[in-house]
């Protein structure tokens, strides 16, 4: 009797002082959720165009933690929509054309003697990235140019155009192999190479 | 020397080495290209700037790039030639891709530039040789090219223990540094210690593989006879121990932590190309502009190594070591292993490039198709770097990057020995190659989007702080609008301006109101002026409203400026400006008042010899002293519109008797005029006229003397009022305007009735019984009153008048204005219902026996009467002739329906007339008494009220007589 009693104290004293080290431990190590909509930001690719139908990129992350759908971001395109959807854990889906197409990664460019220094492009701009002054010729800092579209519909001579960034060696990557071959798979060794007769 | 420990590293493979072809023939040294083509980008880190411009010709070694940052380096022409093209070519790149390149045309001749070498290296600080080094160009010619002075930099970080010189050469086919280490050993040794100068290592060790026992005897009797601290470690031969992690293992059997570097734990390596190039630079002056390179291949019939400049395009390397266009199969830029196939010969060779591999078909077979991993885990095995392969394949295949990178994807080093060894010929390197630029593009495009975030973020938070500022400053306004709105109620009509938020600018602003407020004043005053020296009377009257309403709002600018200018401001203006215009209003009225006198004089001088011409000459321009003096005076008043509300009430009091005064004045000169012309055609009405310029002038001097003492003239205006009341009041002329237009509808209604009358077919008799005839003409007699009225309302006397009578009792006035309604209102009524009778079919004789024709008749006169007593001051020509009439109908409007309340009020009213006219008789008389001095004045008075007291009487007798008879 004694020893089952003993038993138990000690059993209750333990998790006690467990119970109080958790405690403790929730309270010390605490750490602050990322939310998810920030998880989702930065997901998205950050081009502020406002594309999807938000002004902004953070507008349509708020949007899709409120249940809007993953597909509505046209410069992310498919990769982001399946970083989305394993973020969110559904289905990824294709791109909605609604919003506009994937297109390479583009920068604006200013036909600079023909800029007027109407400042409107300057305006336009969600990332600040275009320099220039009243009546003076305005550029674009291309490192800065998200590739918006934004500030090509104000100019009033449309002497904005949205040019390709190429790939340069610097920019470069490799491929991906192609993979296991179609061919590969049904090599024989001892078997006809070519020719084969369909 | 001492021999160095060697360790062992993990993994490795034995591929045929096929060294021995390109070590058959000397160091060649191919002749000079056509041209040389130089990439900007032939190191990590930033492309160089040119410094040179097409068309410019250089010398050999002369730098025609510099550094662009930091982890940069410098080029230099390596022959002397001209800058042919600075453009976009093809260089040696996996990509295949082109970049800009400065390309030279050599001109054969090879001079070199002069050349500094850096003798006193020694005695130089280690930042300048540093400096050096990155001007003459050198970069790691093993690898990557990693600016040598950055690497040397970065070695300090840690103190070093093991300084290593790379001399393994582990990759099949390359000899170069074989080569270098034979040809060049005292410039390697003379090269390693410099470096060793500078990096101060504990251990210097020389990393060679056994398989190069003409290059390793050389360095072993150098150094022995130099009796040099280098150490010589001879490593066995296994691919790849020339990798820079796998020697420092094998030398120091230490490994570098993943994701960290050599000098992390006090390493250093350099390779032979490298030492050679810093001996060159510093003993020599020569930048780096030649390197050693193989050329071998089973498509070369003259394998060997070649000094060649940089920029040498491969096609003539290929020419000079004699390829078989036939046997080519791939041309391959570095070694089998880690090398990568060139696409075009056209490229050009870099600091990097050691080998040029011209591969048959049978020595580089195409790849066997890729099948699908047996788990073998022979890749494995391999791995020098103790990597997963199969395991990474597997995530690099299904774009697990995160997964990749915590299997240390970056830790390979891509030596292609799990390819080399996998039985399912899986290009593993390429899976991986592939898994770490898709990692670093990500990398970057979140860095990128990082920094669009924080801009987006950043223009957002400017944004909206403009807003706000924006809406702060709207809200100050408005705060500040209500003040300024009560200051606009007392400059009703004045456009004040805008408050700015600041008081200072707000003062300012008034300030600059007030200056052009005044100016306009000053303007119009002078206009005034004018105006009233050329008598032009409407004008006068116009711009004296101009003038006070100017003046208003200079006052009430200055009042808000009071306002406004606070505590630390006080003695502004008003209060310091006050005292001396106040100085100058007395003057003014001194002088007016002075004027005022003479004028009288010289007038009474004239009245006795009228036609004295000097006299007429001196009144004339005593005159016009006199208006100037008043303009004076006037603007004077109108600079202390700051006074207290008491006084400016008396001020405008002032102003009008000013009016006033001008506007006798006028009608004095008029007269005089008149009288002129009078005498000189020798009318009969001289006299008349006489009288008429006696009663003017005293009026004009009356008004002067008002103007003297203006309090108390504003404590009795009504005595003098009913003489000036018919040119002045703007009221009454408004009201007669009224009266007249009411009597010409009167006048059409009753055509309009005879015309009715008519076409009814009523002949003249009946029309003539009928009331309307009658009314048509009292209607006119009454508009014909008014008119003339109007007349006598203009200043100028048209006819002789006599002095007015009815009494311009404010209250009366009003009286009368309230019986005018309600006999309007009783016409109405009237009116009314003789149309519903009408209506009703009665004929004509029925409506008239009812009593509404007569009602109508009766409500008529009481109107016409009551129009013509308001307008009593008319002339007395007019009043008589009109008067049997209305004294007819009054008595028979009274005898049958006017309401008797009426006819009480207005006996009332003139009882109290008469009574108040007697009271101001009384005081006058008192005041004749007190005053002899102003007896004709007063005189005048009294018999102007007399006159008054009069017709009150006569009026109070009709009516009483009217009441009697009802
Ligand atoms: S420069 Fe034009 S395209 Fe580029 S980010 Fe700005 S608005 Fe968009
Ligand atoms: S909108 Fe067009 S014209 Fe105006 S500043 Fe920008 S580039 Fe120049
Ligand atoms: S390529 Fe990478 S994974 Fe393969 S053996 Fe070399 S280091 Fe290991
Ligand atoms: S060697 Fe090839 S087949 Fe074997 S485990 Fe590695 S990847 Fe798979």
């Amino acid at each position: 009797m004694l020893t089952v009693l003993l038993a138990i104290g000690i059993l209750v004293l333990l998790s006690l002082i467990f119970g109080a080290i958790l405690g403790y431990a929730n309270v010390r190590f605490h750490v602050e959720g990322d939310p998810i909509v920030d998880q989702i930001d930065a997901i998205l690719p950050q081009t502020q165009c406002g594309q999807c139908g938000h002004p902004g990129c953070r507008p349509y992350a708020e949007a899709i933690s409120n249940g809007e759908a993953i597909n509505h971001c046209p410069p992310g395109g498919q990769a982001t929509i399946q970083a989305l959807a394993d973020l969110l854990d559904v289905e990824a889906i294709p791109l909605d054309g609604d919003h506009g197409t994937e297109t390479a990664k583009r920068v604006a460019v200013i036909r600079e003697d023909e800029c007027i220094g109407c400042t409107k492009c300057i305006q336009a701009c969600p990332v600040d990235a275009i320099l220039g002054a009243a009546k003076q010729m305005h550029t674009v800092i291309a490192d800065e140019c998200t590739g918006c579209d934004l500030c090509v519909e104000p100019c009033p001579v449309d002497c904005i155009d949205m040019v390709e960034v190429g790939v340069t060696a610097k920019t470069w990557t490799w491929n991906k192999p192609q993979g296991i071959a179609e061919t590969s798979l049904n090599i024989i060794a001892t078997d006809r190479q070519a020719e084969v007769v369909h | 020397m001492q021999t160095a420990t060697i360790f062992s590293f993990h993994g490795g493979i034995h591929p045929p080495e096929n060294k021995a072809q390109s070590l058959q023939l000397p160091l060649g040294k191919p002749s000079l290209p056509r041209e040389l083509i130089l990439p900007l980008g032939q190191h990590i880190g930033q492309s160089s700037r040119p410094l040179v411009k097409v068309g410019d010709s250089v010398l050999k070694g002369e730098t025609i790039a510099i550094n662009n940052g930091f982890l940069s380096s410098f080029l230099h022409a390596p022959t002397s030639g001209t800058v042919s093209a600075i453009e976009e070519r093809l260089i040696a790149h996996p990509s295949g891709l082109s970049d800009l390149c400065i390309v030279i045309k050599p001109d054969g001749q090879d001079t070199w530039t002069t050349l500094a070498p850096l003798y006193d290296w020694q005695e130089n600080s280690r930042t300048d040789v540093l400096a050096y080094l990155s001007e003459m160009g050198i970069v790691g010619m093993g690898g990557a090219g990693f600016p040598t002075q950055v690497k040397l930099q970065g070695a300090h970080k840690n103190p070093l223990t093991h300084f290593i010189i790379n001399a393994a050469e582990c990759e099949p086919y390359i000899t170069a540094d074989d080569m270098l280490i034979r040809e060049k050993t005292l410039e390697l040794v003379l090269g390693i210690e410099i470096l060793q100068h500078l990096v101060e290592a504990d251990n210097v060790v020389i990393g060679i593989e056994d398989n190069k026992p003409t290059a390793i005897a050389a360095l072993k009797a150098l150094i022995t006879q130099r009796k040099s601290k280098i150490q010589l470690a001879v490593v066995p031969t296994k691919y790849p121990s020339g990798g820079e992690k796998q020697l420092i293992q094998l030398l120091t059997g230490k490994e570098v932590p993943s994701g960290q570097y050599p000098a992390d734990i006090g390493i250093l390596c350099q390779n032979v190309g490298t030492c050679v190039a810093v001996h060159d630079s510093i003993y020599l002056g020569k930048p780096l502009i030649s390197r050693f390179t193989t050329l071998t291949g089973d498509a070369l019939n003259a394998p060997q190594n070649v000094e060649v400049l940089l920029g040498t395009p491969v096609a003539h390397l290929l020419d000079y070591a004699d390829s078989a266009a036939d046997k080519l199969h791939r041309l391959v830029m570095g070694g089998p292993m880690m090398g990568y196939t060139l696409d075009s010969a056209a490229v050009p060779i870099v600091k990097t490039s050691n080998c040029i591999l011209a591969a048959s078909k049978k020595e580089l077979p195409a790849p066997a198709p890729e099948q699908a991993c047996i788990r073998c885990g022979m890749c494995e095995q391999a791995c020098p770097a103790s990597l997963l392969p199969q395991q990474l394949l597997w995530f690099s295949k299904s774009q697990e990057h995160e997964k990749a990178e915590h299997h240390n994807l970056f830790d390979c080093i891509e030596c292609g020995a799990c390819s080399y060894v996998c039985p399912s010929s899986i290009p593993l390197v390429q899976y991986y190659r592939h898994s770490k630029s898709s990692i670093r593009e990500a990398r970057e495009s979140n860095v990128k989007a990082d920094l669009a975030k924080q801009r987006f973020e950043a223009r957002k938070a400017r944004q909206d702080a403009e807003a706000a500022e924006k809406e702060a400053k709207r809200l100050a306004r408005q705060k500040a609008a209500p003040s300024k709105s009560a200051g606009d109620k007392k400059a009703a009509p004045a456009k004040v301006a805008p408050t700015a938020a600041p008081i200072s600018d707000d003062t300012k602003k008034l300030k600059v109101d007030i200056a052009i407020g005044k100016s306009k004043l000053k303007k119009l005053q002078k206009q005034l002026l004018e105006a009233q020296e050329a008598e032009h009377v409407e004008d006068i009257n116009a711009l004296q409203l101009h003038v006070s309403e100017q003046e208003k709002n200079v006052a009430s600018l200055e009042e808000q400026l009071a306002k406004t200018a606070p505590a630390a401001t006080p003695a502004q203006a008003p209060a310091a400006a006050k005292a001396p215009v106040s100085d100058e209003l007395k003057k003014a009225k001194i002088d007016v008042a002075l004027i005022g006198v003479k004028l009288k004089k010289v007038q009474k001088q004239l009245e006795a010899t009228p036609d004295d011409q000097e006299l007429k000459d001196k009144v004339a321009s005593f005159e016009a002293d006199l208006s100037k003096a008043q303009a004076a005076l006037s603007a004077l008043g109108a600079s202390t519109p700051a006074a207290a509300a008491p006084k400016a009430a008396i001020s405008d009091d002032l102003k009008k008797l000013k009016i006033d005064a001008a506007i006798a004045k006028a009608a004095v000169k008029k007269v005089e005029k008149a009288l002129k012309k009078a005498e000189e055609i020798q009318a009969p009405e001289i006299d008349a006229i006489r009288q008429q310029l006696q009663e003017a002038q005293k009026r004009a001097d009356d008004l002067e003397k008002a103007l003297l003492n203006p309090v108390s003239t504003a404590a009795q205006p009504t005595a003098k009022t009913n003489e000036t009341a018919t040119n002045l009041d703007a009221d009454a002329a408004k009201k007669r305007k009224i009266d007249l237009a009411i009597a010409k509808a009167g006048i059409k209604k009753a055509e309009k009735n005879i015309a009715l009358l008519k076409e009814q077919g009523k002949d003249e008799a009946e029309i003539k019984a009928s009331e309307w005839p009658q009314k048509l003409i009292e209607a006119q007699n009454k508009l014909a009153a008014l008119e003339k009225e109007q007349e006598t309302a203009a200043p100028i006397t048209t006819a002789p008048t006599v002095s007015p009578a009815a009494p311009a009792d404010a209250d009366a006035a009003k009286k009368r204005k309230i019986d005018l309604a309600i006999a309007k209102a009783g016409i109405k009524k009237a009116e009314k219902n003789i149309t519903l009778l009408k209506e009703q079919g009665k004929d004509e004789a029925e409506i008239k026996a009812s009593e509404w024709p007569q009602k109508l008749a009766d409500a008529q006169d009481k109107l016409a009467t009551l129009e013509k007593e308001q307008g009593a001051n008319s002339d007395t020509a007019t009043v008589k002739s009109a008067k049997p009439e209305p004294k007819q109908v009054e008595a028979k409007a009274e005898s049958i329906a006017t309401p008797e309340a009426d006819v009480a009020t207005q006996v009332k009213k003139q009882k109290i007339a008469a009574a108040m006219a007697k009271a101001q008789i009384n005081k006058l008389t008192k005041r004749l008494e007190s005053a002899p001095e102003d007896a004709e004045y007063i005189q005048q008075e009294i018999e102007a009220t007399r006159q008054k007291q009069q017709d009150a009487e006569a009026l109070l007798a009709q009516l009483t007589h009217s009441q009697d008879n009802t």
